[in-house]
């Protein structure tokens, strides 16, 4: 549980952030310059606000109003940055024993760290000489090894390339899965949230604007504008149940079956799918004539006119909640209600899934 | 071979027991007030500066005056330590605080520019990892301004081998007390007949001077290498 309550001033911006999350992987997501490193230097101990409290895992790291302010070394906090900040005079094993040294009581041993980030084969290398994908995972390794509470982490994959950014991502998605430890994941880019998180904070501006399970957030059609119109678009988990001759797959949804572009994983792995708001059509009948294979039977849940001739309307479809986007005419020439029936009509080709612990 | 007059090699073996031990008693002090220098905030940090390097730009007579007056057997802070039965003016370790005092700047600015060469950032890494503001120093910083370390270091050593102005105004040329190579080159000069030995005291300046500087290479490169 990591709880977080703060004022400060940052050159212009007042930031006024406060969030609760609890144990598991936690996305603080927002555009550049919402405040999202600072809150996390405010987290580490690196930056000290004003007025606020941060307390994590029942231990209180900051409280200016009893005048508890710890220093970075005291938190007992793994922290991973942007960049990936090794020791250059020291090897990767060195690296990564280094904060061992200083806090006793780890669970973790170096070859099981080494092993779930694929870095056994580099301990006696140099770190001048790992590229950034490697470095970066020594650099999380060397956070996991420091006997920490909680895992927060800046972008760790904002300096990388895509190809580097995926050989990282199914690393920090074994972690989560392996470990017990609370994560907090400063991110801006909704895939990684949508791949990684369980529950997600939203800023903008030195504010927190909402926070709540990942699957909530995406489908609120009062939060969901803030991502970005591009960006709009819920989370649902399926597992694979068919491989079939002609390039698609099937996967069992909540909702329904759902077919997907052929992937060469077994059957029954799982996913987490991220269905884009503008990729879902809404019919009152069952369709028949249509081109989009899936289609599932839905209920209204809420709907949201914008300020432009856009509309957003979250669906509710066995338990999962999908959140489609529509025009205001749509909406009104079906006459769309809370509470109503309906079909939601998904895009087959537009599905691509992101593989999350197999 | 001709004979050398003892005072040459008197000279020599001073030279370098006055730079080494310069060279030691300075370091701590030179990496304190470099650190400060480099990360400090705090008033003064001008005027601190300006004080340190200020035997560079003093003629070094004027640097050997100053010692004179306060550290002299009448002195402020001469008389003080003649109470404990410490003197240093007209002493070989007269000629060290001089020696130190005019290389201080050079291994002082040598070390600032390897400490801000240092990131922070990574410092900062180290803090959460659960590393103590005296480890970080010891574990981090140190190690990573090694060359720097090692190029002031050289500086100093080499300064004080050549240090004439402030040692002869402090504590005067007295042959296997106080008289260094270049005081001792200074004396010979006047000598008629002496030429010889002037010959080798410019030559042992030579081969020390680059010694100490091919040394430091080789350490930097080792250091590379490891």
């Amino acid at each position: 549980m990591i709880s977080v309550a703060f004022q400060h001033h940052l050159g212009q911006l007042p930031f006024d952030v406060r969030f609760e999350a609890p144990a598991g992987v936690t996305a603080l997501f927002g555009p550049s310059g919402a405040g999202k490193s600072t809150t996390l230097k405010v987290i580490a101990g690196l930056e000290s606000p004003k007025t606020g409290m941060v307390t994590i895992a029942g231990k209180t790291l900051l409280d200016t109003e009893r005048g508890v302010n710890l220093r970075p070394e005291a938190r007992g906090l793994g922290v991973v940055f942007q960049e990936p900040r090794l020791f250059s005079h020291m090897s990767v094993r060195r690296n990564l024993l280094f904060g061992a040294g200083f806090r006793k009581g780890g669970t973790l041993g170096l070859d099981e760290v080494a092993g779930l980030l694929g870095i056994s084969a580099l301990l006696d290398r140099d770190c001048p000489s790992l590229s950034g994908g490697e470095a970066q995972r020594v650099a999380i390794g060397r956070a996991l090894l420091s006997a920490p509470h909680a895992l927060i982490l800046d972008e760790p994959l904002a300096s990388l390339d895509q190809s580097r950014k995926s050989e990282i991502l199914p690393y920090l998605a074994r972690l989560r899965d392996h470990l017990a430890m609370p994560m907090l994941l400063v991110t801006h880019d909704l895939n990684d949230v949508a791949q990684l998180a369980d529950y997600m904070v939203l800023m903008d501006t030195g504010r927190t604007i909402a926070s709540g399970p990942v699957t909530d957030i995406l489908a609120d059609p009062v939060v969901a504008p803030r991502l970005g119109i591009a960006q709009m678009g819920a989370v649902i988990t399926g597992q694979l149940n068919a491989h079939f001759d002609d390039g698609l797959s099937q996967l069992n949804c909540a909702g329904g079956t759902l077919l997907v572009p052929l992937t060469d994983d077994p059957l029954g792995t799982r996913y987490k799918l991220r269905v884009l708001a503008k990729d879902i059509t809404i019919s009152l009948s069952q369709p028949k004539d249509v081109s989009a294979l899936n289609t599932w039977p839905a209920i209204v849940r809420a709907i949201r006119r914008g300020d432009g001739p856009g509309a957003l309307v979250t669906l509710e479809c066995g338990g999962d909640m999908l959140l489609a986007r529509l025009t205001k005419r749509s909406l009104d020439g079906l006459e769309l209600r809370e509470g109503q029936a309906c079909w939601a009509m998904l895009k087959t080709m537009s599905m691509a899934p992101a593989q999350i612990g197999a | 071979m001709m004979q050398l007059p003892p005072e040459v090699w008197q000279a020599v073996l001073l030279s370098l027991k006055v730079a080494s031990v310069a060279t030691v008693v300075m370091f701590p002090l030179a990496l304190w007030v470099a650190h400060l220098l480099a990360r400090g905030q705090f008033r003064g940090r001008v005027a601190l500066s300006a004080l340190v390097h200020l035997p560079l730009v003093l003629p070094p007579v004027v640097t050997g005056y100053f010692l004179l007056i306060a550290f002299g057997v009448q002195g402020p802070i001469g008389g003080f330590l003649a109470d404990f039965g410490i003197v240093l003016a007209f002493r070989w370790t007269g000629a060290v605080l001089a020696a130190a005092v005019m290389g201080f700047p050079l291994m002082v600015r040598a070390f600032q520019q390897a400490i801000e060469a240092v990131d922070p950032k990574v410092e900062q890494a180290a803090a959460t990892l659960g590393a103590k503001r005296f480890a970080r120093f010891r574990l981090i910083t140190l190690p990573l301004m090694k060359n720097g370390l090692i190029a002031g270091c050289v500086l100093a050593f080499a300064k004080a081998l050549g240090e004439f102005g402030a040692t002869i105004t402090f504590v005067a040329s007295i042959p296997g007390q106080t008289q260094t190579i270049p005081s001792a080159i200074y004396a010979f000069l006047q000598v008629p007949g002496a030429e010889g030995a002037v010959a080798w005291l410019v030559g042992m300046s030579c081969v020390l001077a680059v010694g100490a500087v091919a040394l430091s290479e080789w350490l930097i490169r080792r250091g590379r290498r490891a």
